[in-house]
């Protein structure tokens, strides 16, 4: 008599996602690996290490910076290779540097599309990559959670949210033509509480911004603004107070928001976690575009 | 749900917490109905209930509902699922979004699918990873056609356990009458589509009865609300004790001391030290080590995605299936298999597709549409082509043998997708029922002695010598003189001849094309049996269509069939009509005659061609024998 065999919702997850990497890993040419440093990148990357142990993994990091991450966020990336033994290339958008182009100077919109839209189709053009797997969850945002896990885009990197190709069981259709790519999203079908509980169970390291800690920062339209380094423009009268902040995501310092709090452990952040009432994505200044503006990014490409 | 008291002091209880959360189970379900059934409500409620929604996501679906809402002032939930800018301003679902929440005991996963009938395909992309369904029926209107249609998709792609939730039960007063006929007519649709467990429940979900909570609004239902459903469906599922399946994914080579086989195990459980086969080349080894990264693993089971390590190294890559070597699964590369086409351009029987199956992509043919069913009625129709969401029973082949199992039971090794060979679209889904006719190389059951084994004592090669020709050609005459001399010379043979197998065997067929068909497949059969226990089988039939010997060689491994054409003129034959059948076919006393009234496809490349018109018996019968002896 054979005892039930019984997985928690965890081990079905990082099985859904080992299952994915090695799909593309067998599938593609050119796989890449998106890292965006976050917590959810932290994930990716671990998931990715344990689908192909022993083996190092067959698939490449790639960094898109937009050169106005926060400090810690870089130093974190640059110590990979030496924790890990994996190489991370990183690619900077050199037009987009050369014009000057800033979220302060240019705003939100336009710095998020030359630095990182923009770049990111570069880099994928520039290494022929046939595969991009990004940390993108379903239950970000409601036009993710329409999103297939391997994700036809045309030789433009365009997305076709209506026409999308039917996703049945575990069974990827991966075939592209040249110039075509796919973009895959291991993370699909986990929620923010599931990333933190993984990171427990797993003791995955993350960036210290998570927790909280005194840091110095200016509110600006109810969000709070982290001063990271002297190129944030301050207005007159405008002087940045110590506050016990922490990130509940990522992203380019004066585009994303703090928030209060005093959850410097990992269980003090999931305590807090299950009692908040706002989702992860409020940080993000770039999402406050009109409705459905994450379609209209996603269809132009980003991620 | 999630209730906890926030403070950092009290680290031990959050641990506690923690551990709990992390101990949850998964079921993923997929909801059927449309938005005027109250579906998206119903996944609202269940979100807003369980505290899934956000205060940020609900000031934005509160100004939405403004501006594209269909309930007034009211919250419309409808825009809360509905995901891309078309779906809202059309007001209706067209793609399958996927939902989260979770309670104290399970993390749930829906798959929010669209109910019309042109979205067919992407209910069954929700369908496909379902544990169970819940099917929505407005208390109003009953069981209608719709109802029909979606549960038909569900069990079409094997979701067997169903919550029927009969919503609005506050339009029609909370009345027993009509839930329980709505439970009646559901329950005798449920039977006849295979889904074997109902569980029914009454509610509303825009006042929220029965859906998270128990009302006093209907004292005569004391069963489950929809959640407490949810929370109890059994999920555990008989796969654990199935064979042992591994489709391998990646062939894991860091250097060469290690070579791992990697994959998500389909079925069955695995332990170091059990004897596995790979398929289709049949080759055995024994697992050494079950590798992962958090150490090794003394027994795996379904859904874990592993990598394995033999005891001795044989061939294997990816594509192929480890199975357990006790156990093992059929390999065949014709099926009869169901197939929803999802394809913009329609099916055309005879083209080629690539199929995925498992971890494996090949080429594959329809080879024969046997009926389309009508997804509302379930009515069985003729059909030369198929169209864009419309479904069929098929018989299909495939370039090269593959391992599987029918959908029922394996979902893994039961699925696959069809690719178009140009646009690389996906164009359809589909479920194997059962094998054609077996792969030539491999065996059913791993037989302790083998046609090897029985041909060696005997000191013979096996054949089939399969003699074709017209009534009258000299076949048996041929045939007999053989059989004799092979006898003499101490082989061991048995001779067929088609007179003798219609008294017997198939004495219940006729001459129609059908039944000659039927004919040539029960010998073809025999004769392999008969093979595979050694034996030299000469079969003298008529055996007049080309298909039906090409049926017959399929069932032999290259070279032991050999086809002998007793080429005879049919005046030749008609003027020796030794049974005097030529003379009643041309009084019109024997319709359906081979070479009068129906045809005689002669063979294109047989192995022996015998003209008869030009050789002595004796010497057609030397030709023959030099075939078998030189061997």
């Amino acid at each position: 008599m054979i005892p039930p065999h019984q997985l928690t919702h965890l081990d079905r997850l990082e099985a859904e996602s080992i299952h994915i990497f090695r799909e593309v890993a067998a599938e593609f040419q050119h796989p890449v690996m998106l890292y965006s440093i976050g917590k959810d990148s932290s994930v990716l990357l671990h998931l990715l290490r344990k689908a192909f142990y022993p083996a190092k993994p067959p698939i490449p990091l790639l960094h898109v910076d937009t050169t106005w991450k926060f400090r810690e966020m870089i130093a974190f990336r640059n110590s990979l290779p030496a924790r890990y033994g994996i190489d991370i290339k990183v690619h900077i958008n050199q037009d987009g540097v050369r014009q000057g182009i800033s979220p302060i100077s240019h705003g939100a919109t336009v710095h998020t599309d030359v630095m990182k839209t923009q770049a990111l189709k570069q880099a994928l053009d520039l290494y022929r990559f046939d595969a991009a797997i990004g940390g993108a969850r379903r239950d970000e945002e409601k036009s993710r959670a329409k999103e297939r896990v391997f994700s036809f885009r045309s030789s433009g990197h365009r997305w076709d949210p209506k026409n999308q190709r039917p996703e049945l069981w575990d069974i990827y259709n991966t075939r592209v033509h040249q110039g075509e790519s796919v973009r895959v999203f291991p993370l699909s079908n986990w929620t923010e509480l599931d990333i933190w509980l993984y990171i427990y169970r797993e003791q995955i390291e993350v960036l210290p911004l998570y927790f909280a800690a005194q840091r110095p920062v200016v509110e600006r339209d109810g969000a709070l603004i982290m001063v990271d380094d002297d190129r944030l423009p301050l207005a007159p009268g405008e002087t940045p107070q110590l506050r016990s902040v922490r990130f509940r995501t990522l992203g380019c310092y004066p585009l994303t928001g703090a928030i209060d709090s005093t959850a410097a452990t990992l269980e003090a952040v999931i305590a807090e976690m299950l009692v908040a009432r706002t989702s992860e994505r409020q940080g993000r200044v770039i999402d406050q575009d009109p409705t459905a503006s994450m379609e209209k990014k996603k269809q132009e490409g980003y991620f | 749900m999630d209730q906890i008291t926030t403070t950092t002091d009290h680290a031990e209880q959050i641990r506690a917490y923690l551990t709990q959360h992390e101990h949850k189970s998964l079921l993923r379900f997929i909801t059927c109905g449309s938005v005027d059934d109250g579906k998206s409500t119903l996944i609202g409620r269940l979100l807003h209930d369980c505290q899934q929604l956000f205060d940020d996501q609900l000031a934005a679906l509160e100004r939405d509902s403004v501006k594209h809402g269909t309930q007034g002032d009211a919250i419309d939930f409808a825009l809360l699922v509905d995901g891309l800018s078309a779906e809202r301003e059309q007001g209706i679902t067209i793609d399958v979004a996927y939902r989260y929440f979770s309670t104290e005991q399970r993390k749930f996963i829906v798959a929010d699918c669209p109910g019309h009938e042109q979205y067919t395909r992407n209910m069954a992309t929700g369908a496909s990873t379902a544990d169970l369904a819940i099917v929505l029926i407005d208390a109003r209107k009953g069981v209608i056609t719709q109802s029909r249609r979606h549960s038909y998709i569900i069990a079409l792609l094997g979701v067997r356990q169903v919550i029927l939730a009969v919503n609005k039960m506050d339009l029609v007063d909370y009345r027993q009458d009509v839930f329980e006929q709505i439970v009646a007519d559901y329950r005798q649709l449920a039977e006849h589509l295979g889904i074997s467990k109902v569980s029914c429940v009454p509610m509303s979900a825009l006042t929220g009865d029965q859906v998270t909570r128990a009302t006093d609004s209907m004292p005569w239902y004391a069963g489950p609300t929809l959640l407490q459903l949810l929370e109890q469906a059994d999920i555990t599922g008989s796969d654990a004790g199935r064979g042992f399946r591994l489709p391998v994914q990646w062939v894991n080579r860091p250097d060469s001391s290690f070579r791992g086989y990697a994959g998500t195990i389909a079925s069955g459980m695995v332990t170091p030290g059990m004897a596995i086969a790979t398929l289709p080349s049949g080759q055995q080894s024994t697992v050494a080590r079950i590798v992962s990264a958090d150490g090794d693993l003394e027994r795996a089971g379904p859904r874990q995605a592993i990598t394995l390590t033999l005891s001795e190294e044989i061939d294997i890559s990816r594509g192929d299936v480890i199975v357990e070597a006790r156990r093992p699964p059929e390999v065949a590369d014709q099926f009869a298999a169901h197939l929803l086409w999802m394809g913009d351009a329609p099916l055309l029987p005879g083209r080629q597709y690539w199929m995925k199956h498992a971890t494996r992509t090949i080429g594959v043919q329809i080879s024969e549409i046997k009926h389309k069913v009508d997804v509302n009625t379930q009515e069985h129709l003729a059909a030369k082509r198929l169209e864009l969401n419309e479904v069929a029973f098929c018989n299909i082949t495939v370039s090269a043998p593959i391992a599987f199992e029918a959908y029922a039971d394996n979902r893994t090794l039961g699925a696959f997708i069809l690719i178009d060979r140009q646009t690389h679209a996906t164009v359809a889904c589909g479920t194997l029922s059962f094998a054609l006719r077996r792969a030539t190389n491999i065996h059913r059951q791993l037989l302790s002695i083998d046609q090897q084994a029985r041909a060696t004592i005997k000191g013979q090669t096996p054949r089939c010598l399969w003699f074709t020709g017209l009534s009258g050609s000299g076949k048996s005459t041929i045939a007999n003189l053989v059989d004799r001399r092979l006898h003499a010379l101490g082989y061991h043979t048995y001779l067929l001849d088609g007179d003798n197998v219609r008294h017997g065997l198939n004495k219940d067929l006729g001459f129609t094309p059908e039944d000659r068909v039927e004919n040539i497949r029960r010998v073809a059969e025999v004769a392999r049996l008969m093979t595979d226990a050694g034996l030299i089988v000469l079969v003298s039939f008529i055996s007049p269509y080309r298909a039906e010997r090409e049926l017959a060689r399929s069932l032999f491994p290259a070279g032991e069939f050999v086809e002998i054409f007793v080429d005879t003129p049919i005046e030749i034959c008609e003027q020796r009509d030794v049974k005097g059948l030529y003379a009643r076919a041309r009084a019109g006393q024997l319709p359906n005659f081979t070479g009068i009234d129906a045809p005689y496809e002669a063979p294109e490349a047989p192995e022996v061609h015998l003209r008869s018109a030009e050789l002595s018996v004796e010497a057609l019968a030397d030709v023959v024998l030099g075939v078998v002896v030189q061997s």
